[in-house]
């Protein structure tokens, strides 16, 4: 079974339209790149996906009520989900400094990015 | 006696206020919130800095950077401002009001970088009845990202611009369900990454479509939605409604410039922001302008640059008693062309144009005919804001005007 992904390609502004035609798992096609940096990216996309994802985490004693989080790498977009319910339960409690990790994820670092 | 002050602490004003602090000037920096950086502390997205830093930071810490070097400049924040008196071009006060007090300060020059203020429901032509549940999307983000409380579950988004997009994620992160994005243009608002966002969490986009109604007892209960011709005018028939308990407007920013049209300021209708010359001052001299209350910026790194252009603009006016250019050429808008600053320039510096197309083409001139300068460019895009460096020595080619312009590559 074939299935044909298309994207917007976000490496640069030239934002080439870029399809990827998988069989079985395995990439049979791909067209509409310009430019090697964006097949990768396409490859990249369709195979492992990753996100930075942002969230804040409720912070005791502190400024603001919260304090802004970040992955401090891209992770898989399929565990996306898993560190939000692991960071629904995290707490902190002020001082906290940007760059503090504030938890862990299956090895990348949270880190902290607003004072707090 | 100030020499600076710089009514409005984010992006625009902090990089004014450091860069004039550089310059050797005394400076008052004003917010009235009670934290600086204005929208940054709640933008915690990554996205920001790649020209101005050098890096990728999140809002918050790009805010960061700018209030950790703010030695030597006096900061109040909780600080509104009322009324600025131009006394005179060269002396003028600004009142404003704080936890101290109404004060009344003296200053040789202002820095205006008030930011802008979003367009609500009823500007956008939504009607309907009056219940809670109804937020633009920086309140909405306020909420979620500064006070941690969610603003509903059944989210339905109006426009796809970056903010739009970006709360449209953050939604579905945090377990809300977005319904639909709904977009009054026949392309999407926001920058290709953002609309990422949409495959990402399946959230479906309406283009030509617009929210006209909401409905609810209490709290939003289900809004109608209807689509839209090429003239947007709305296609009877079409209408139907989609379940929701909030709706997030994100229908775009309009530059804050009450303070500065109350004493005459002539603004500029297409950018929303004050007609200014290469020094980015407005039309009343040592009055300037950074920033989103100049127009509506996509990157901060412009909003911050924009800062940096003025307080060298307000050192310039110091020095000298005025901005002294003798000679202004108007800059033109040509075709695809909807808006452009600045608006005056003078030839004796090299100035960064920042300019907006009206509707997106591919394969492209950007061309200012007058001074025999073209540019080649794969696309262009509303969303896109264009910022173009003219040299001096290109400005003085022109005799009174220089027409900027969008054309097909021949
Ligand atoms: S494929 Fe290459 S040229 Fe096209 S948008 Fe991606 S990076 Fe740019």
């Amino acid at each position: 079974m074939t299935k044909v992904y298309r994207f917007t390609c976000i490496v640069c502004p030239l934002s080439c339209t870029i399809e990827v035609e998988m069989e079985g798992g395995k990439i049979k096609d791909i067209k509409g790149y310009t430019c090697p940096r964006g097949k990768e990216w396409a490859i990249e996309e369709v195979i492992n996906p990753k996100r930075v994802v942002m969230s804040v985490v409720p912070v005791e004693g502190g400024k603001l009520p919260t304090v802004s989080v970040k992955t401090e790498r891209p992770i898989p977009k399929d565990k996306i989900p898993e560190l939000m319910s692991m960071l629904a339960k995290i707490k902190v409690k002020a001082p906290v400094k940007i760059g503090d990790v504030i938890a862990e994820f299956e090895g990348v670092k949270i880190i902290a990015t607003r004072e707090a | 006696m100030y020499d600076v002050v710089v009514i409005g602490g984010g992006p625009a004003g902090m990089a004014a206020a450091i860069r004039a602090r550089d310059l050797g000037l005394r400076v008052l920096l004003l917010d009235d919130n009670d934290y600086l950086g204005g929208i940054l502390p709640q933008c915690i997205h990554p996205g920001f800095g790649i020209h101005y830093f050098k890096e990728e930071l999140t809002g918050p810490e790009f805010a960061y950077k700018l209030m950790s070097n703010l030695e030597g400049v006096e900061v109040k924040t909780s600080a509104r401002v009322l009324e600025i008196i131009n006394y005179s071009d060269i002396e003028k006060f600004v009142v404003y009001t704080s936890p101290e007090g109404v004060k009344k300060v003296p200053t040789r020059t202002i820095i205006y970088a008030a930011g802008a203020r979003e367009r609500h429901a009823f500007e956008i032509g939504i009607v309907g009845d009056r219940v809670s549940g109804i937020y633009t999307a920086g309140e909405a983000q306020t909420l979620m990202d500064i006070y941690g409380i969610m603003p509903g579950k059944e989210i339905v988004i109006v426009g796809s611009g970056d903010v739009g997009l970006i709360m449209a994620r953050r939604f579905s992160l945090e377990g809300a369900r977005v319904k639909a994005v709904i977009e009054l243009m026949p392309y999407p608002g926001g920058l290709a990454r953002n609309i990422m966002i949409l495959r990402d969490f399946n959230i479906p986009l309406y283009l030509s479509h617009k929210v006209v109604e909401v409905r609810g007892r209490g709290r939003v209960e289900r809004v109608k939605v209807v689509k839209v011709d090429e003239n947007l005018r709305e296609i009877p028939g079409s209408e139907f409604w989609i379940k929701a308990d909030t709706l997030v407007i994100s229908a775009g920013l309009i530059p804050n410039v009450r303070l500065l049209s109350d004493i005459g300021v002539v603004i500029d209708p297409s950018t929303g922001g004050p007609v200014v010359n290469d020094r980015l001052e407005t039309s009343i001299p040592g009055i300037f302008v950074a920033g989103n209350a100049l127009l509506i910026n996509d990157l901060v790194d412009y909003v911050a640059e924009q800062g940096e252009l003025a307080a060298e603009g307000a050192k310039e006016f110091i020095d000298n008693g005025g901005i002294l250019s003798k000679h202004w050429i108007k800059i033109e808008k040509g075709e695809n062309i909807r808006l452009v600053a600045p608006h005056y320039v003078s030839g004796e510096r090299d100035v960064w144009l920042y300019a907006r197309v009206r509707r997106p083409m591919e394969n492209v001139v950007l061309e200012f005919p007058e001074i025999g300068k073209r540019i080649r460019l794969p696309v262009v895009k509303p969303a896109e804001m264009l910022r173009i460096k003219l040299r001096a020595k290109e400005i003085r080619e022109a005799e009174n005007k220089i027409t900027i312009r969008v054309i097909e590559n021949d």
